[in-house]
């Protein structure tokens, strides 16, 4: 499969009164065409940041981009210039935020706010501007789209804020999207309707997403495949199949386990002890050994060697190890 | 939208009301008449005074003449200048003290605000650290004494400009420069932190990733909101440029309303110390209205919640 | 488990096999909170003492009280004794500040002047304090239609030009300093109480609030280490800020003749007589009370600003 956006070793870095946090300690992934890509984790394992660096929004300072590559169609996003990512923001990447509420301006029409986007990047008089915008609510679900231009964000429900969000991301035709819990903020039937649209546009356009989410309901919806992380790297990516029937890595067994299931009979509820480590001075082994169940010897010395099981499944954890694996069998 | 702004009219109204009737009531209470001070009265000529000023009569007939007089926009006569009416003297002097706040307020607001701007979008450069020491300095130096300080090195240590009076844009520069001074820190302050609010809100962010120019993102997206704080404050702010005028006229000699106000307090001439507050304080209720009429076209969710909230 | 249906073998060669045996988690340690926590005061003083200006205003403001309560004391000359043989001389040893046109001390009267606005700044602030408070405390608890009445008439003040409001109480009751501080406090509160107000009504409903009241916590408890923190901080710094704009109403009445009447002194008062002096040439009648309160006026500016980014508890990390 064509790779559209390929993530090496990612490093980011915020610095704050305390000091240095590493945020994102060497994150890797590809983004395939037309494919959802779900990153899940607990609030602050870095999720929201190695999307923001994607589109290089994080505020720098205080935040800063240590190491890596980011490749968008070989380049190298890392090493764009201001000018030249404006280009590509909203046009080939585009990102839709967490809160609807917030994300537009209240003093502004919403249809001036969706055509701002295609009159920067394209050269089309406001007329065109105008009926691609009303094309596009029309393609996210908004009834009556010409009256709606006119109107003001406060004006529309969350879910169709929501929607409103959608299309201005949309309205360039961009090759990646990027939704940050999307649905987080939204009623929980609002959820499934967005979710569907996800599906329906991915369908229509073709375009590749990177869903970040904290539910793992959300994931079993729309992802076609997961990454996992924790405190600041991926412990573990794979289709969603493999995620879901066979995790390997004991913090994506302990999410899983801690989520409400219908489809297991008298499935428990296990929360997974502990909390995430300090990132200003991140541990030198496993990120998780604190919480882990299955401690060793290792997992506080040395980080995991990364073991993949597919083309697609990989994960890091010393569990792997064939060493590790008599202890395992004789334990359970 | 036009029920709200009926009711702002309304309570605006009332408002003025109750300021006229206080400061009838307050200058009445004053014990004494203002005739028997002066030694040159005797008895009968205070009497006749007194009657020809319908002091005689009851306190709330004269609160009833009053209020029909001022209906008819009749402030009344002046005590201690018997020859002139209270409008008379506004008419002369409110022009003059009109062109020195307006030009003030114009001259804050607009430098007040660019000011701001700048220090906001070099957040923590050294231009917003110089623009704001400017700023802390321009709140703490009272307008007496910038004035002074402005005559004493532009108009004696260095003859740039008049010592004082009114007559040519000349006569003009330092008394506005001095008055405005203090407002113009005050929005400059406010234009800045109200700035560096809303350039960290999601809008924002979000204008980024659709890939706007910085200008655009900050004239279109930031701009509008960051000014709806400015705005609520120019109608307090117009009211102490208001009141600066009188201490500015004082000093440059400038025949503007002020210098009545002040003359009339220190005579004790109390028609003209009421006419010149209630109209004083009716052209401040007015900007206020005003005010917000400019915030609900700035700002679309005014109108809607008005209407909600009832 | 699943991990043991695992066909494929991985080693890493470079880890010793001893390494791979099983540890007890010590959950203790995994709970434990890494960040000291320092207590809201302590955390907002560190911040203050960081901040150099507004550190150099409080020290200003130290030194100034001290000037105003000894400054009358260690002078030889009196606040009102005139001499008319020594008028207008230029600062010297024997007059540190100079002599005005009556032959009175300027180092004696700047002090003094200090007295007077240290005075009106202090007690304002403390009276627009407690009425802010009661006002702005009873109508937020108690909300509703209270609420609405008490809070219009505090809006119908707030449209009042305050120094106007000043003026007409000045001319009603005669001038002097009692004057001052009462017509300061009409419509001086006005500020306080609705900050006091937004406050109580915003804090009423905070989710911590009603989180600790489900936990049983003791109402002292509650509102010394919930609610004082979040409604002190502004008040403190809307009294910081209350101080100048007092000193300021007093300097600018005593200035246009209705404040504090000679031959008391006050930074006005001088600043009032020694306007004429631009011509003449004797500066220094004009100099010392207008850089004195162009200072103070700074100082408690810039003080007013370090605390109020000192204790805005959003702000901490």
């Amino acid at each position: 499969m064509e790779k559209i956006l390929q993530v090496k070793d990612l490093r980011v870095s915020f610095s704050t009164y305390g000091g240095e946090v590493q945020a994102v300690r060497g994150v890797s992934f590809d983004l395939h065409k037309g494919e959802t890509l779900a990153i899940v984790g607990e609030s602050g394992c870095g999720k929201s940041v190695t999307s923001q660096s994607i589109m290089r929004l994080i505020p720098e300072p205080p935040g800063r981009i240590t190491g890596g590559e980011i490749l968008f169609n070989n380049i190298d996003l890392i090493k764009l210039k201001e000018p030249e990512l404006r280009k590509i923001r909203g046009a080939n990447i585009s990102m839709i935020f967490q809160d609807p509420m917030t994300a537009l301006n209240p003093t502004l029409t919403i249809g001036e706010q969706i055509m701002e986007g295609i009159m920067e990047h394209e050269k089309i008089s406001r007329a065109e501007a105008k009926k691609a915008a009303v094309e596009m609510l029309q393609l996210v679900g908004i009834p009556s789209p010409e009256a709606r231009l006119k109107q003001y964000p406060h004006q529309f429900s969350g879910g169709m804020r929501q929607r409103i969000v959608i299309a201005m991301a949309l309205v360039c035709s961009p090759d990646v999207l990027i939704a940050d819990e999307p649905t987080t903020a939204l009623d929980v039937t609002i959820q499934a309707q967005i979710l569907e649209l996800f599906r329906d546009i991915q369908k229509k356009t073709g375009v590749s997403i990177i869903l970040i989410t904290h539910d793992l309901g959300v994931v079993a919806q729309v992802a076609d495949r997961v990454a996992v992380m924790y405190a600041g790297k991926i412990v573990e990516i794979g289709s969603r199949r493999e995620i879901f029937y066979r995790p390997q890595h004991p913090y994506t067994i302990g999410l899983l386990q801690s989520v409400p299931r219908l489809d297991i009979e008298k499935a428990e509820l296990v929360p997974i002890p502990g909390t995430p480590p300090d990132l200003f001075s991140p541990p030198a082994g496993c990120a998780f050994a604190a919480r882990c169940k299955y401690l060793m010897d290792v997992c506080e010395r040395v980080y995991p060697v990364q073991s993949s099981l597919s083309n697609y499944h990989h994960v890091d954890c010393w569990l792997q190890d064939e060493r590790a694996k008599k202890l395992v069998s004789t334990l359970v | 939208m036009n029920t709200y702004f009926i009711k702002r009219f309304i309570a605006m109204i009332i408002t003025l009301w109750l300021i006229i009737t206080g400061t009838f009531f307050l200058m009445h209470s004053v014990p004494g008449s203002p005739f028997n001070e002066e030694r040159t009265t005797n008895e009968a000529i205070q009497k006749n005074l007194e009657a020809y000023y319908h002091l005689d009569e009851p306190l709330i007939v004269q609160y009833g003449n009053y209020l029909s007089a001022l209906l008819h926009l009749d402030l009344g006569p002046s005590i201690k200048k018997s020859s002139q009416t209270v409008n008379e003297m506004l008419g002369r002097g409110f022009p003059v003290s009109f062109e020195l706040g307006f030009y003030t307020l114009i001259l804050a607001v607009l430098s007040g605000m660019t000011l701001g701007i700048i220090a906001a979008l070099r957040h923590n450069g050294v231009v917003d650290y110089l623009s704001m020491s400017i700023a802390v300095l321009g709140i703490s130096i009272p307008n007496f004494v910038m004035a002074t300080f402005l005559i004493e090195q532009l108009a004696v240590n260095f003859p740039i400009f008049p010592v004082a009076t009114w007559s040519s844009p000349k006569h003009m520069v330092l008394p506005i420069l001095a008055l405005a001074t203090g407002p113009m820190a005050i929005i400059a302050r406010l234009t800045r932190s109200s700035m560096l609010e809303v350039l960290t809100q999601d809008y924002i962010r979000t204008a980024k990733a659709k890939g706007l120019s910085p200008v655009k993102i900050v004239f279109k997206h930031a701009l509008r909101n960051a000014l709806l704080p400015v705005v609520t404050v120019l109608g307090s702010l117009a009211a102490s440029i208001l009141t600066g005028t009188f201490v500015i006229e004082k000093i440059f000699a400038i025949p503007g309303m002020g210098k009545y106000f002040v003359d009339s307090i220190n005579n004790r001439d109390f028609p003209v110390i009421m006419g010149t507050t209630i109209f004083y304080s009716a052209i401040l209720i007015l900007m206020l209205f005003l005010v917000d009429l400019a915030y609900g076209v700035l700002d679309p969710r005014i109108k809607l919640h008005k209407k909600e909230a009832k | 488990m699943e991990l043991r249906k695992q066909e494929e073998r991985n080693i890493s060669p470079d880890i010793p096999d001893e390494w791979f045996v099983p540890k007890v988690q010590n959950q203790s340690e995994a709970e434990a909170v890494v960040r000291p926590s320092l207590s809201y005061w302590k955390d907002s003083w560190y911040r203050l003492l960081k901040n150099k200006l507004a550190m150099a205003g409080m020290a200003f403001l130290i030194l100034l009280a001290i000037f105003a309560i000894f400054g009358p004391i260690i002078s030889p000359h009196s606040v009102e004794t005139q001499k008319l043989t020594s008028q207008n001389l230029p600062p010297s040893s024997e007059y540190w500040f100079g002599t005005d046109d009556l032959g009175r001390d300027v180092f004696t009267r700047t002090a003094y002047g200090a007295r007077i606005s240290l005075f009106v700044g202090l007690v304002a602030a403390l009276i627009d304090f407690i009425i802010g408070v009661v006002y702005g405390g009873i109508a937020g608890y108690k909300g509703g239609k209270t609420d609405n009445l008490m809070m219009r008439f505090v809006e119908i003040l707030y449209g009042l030009p305050y120094l106007l409001v000043v003026i007409l109480v000045m001319v009603v009751i005669g001038p002097g300093l009692t004057t001052i501080i009462l017509a300061l406090s009409i419509t001086g509160w006005v500020g306080m109480a609705r900050i006091v107000r937004g406050q109580v009504l915003q804090i009423k409903n905070y989710e911590f609030v009603l989180a600790s009241k489900t936990f049983g916590t003791k109402t002292g408890r509650i509102i010394r280490k919930n609610l004082l923190p979040n409604t002190m901080g502004p008040i403190i710094v809307q009294m910081t800020l209350t101080i100048p704009s007092a000193i300021f109403a007093e300097a600018f009445l005593s200035f246009i003749g209705l404040g504090i009447q000679a031959p008391h002194a006050s930074w006005g008062v001088m600043a009032n007589d020694g306007l004429s002096t631009i011509l003449s040439g004797y500066w220094w009648r004009l100099f010392f009370p207008t850089l004195f309160i162009s200072l103070t006026m700074f100082a408690f500016n810039v003080l007013g600003d370090g605390l109020q980014d000192a204790l805005d508890p959003k702000l901490r990390r």
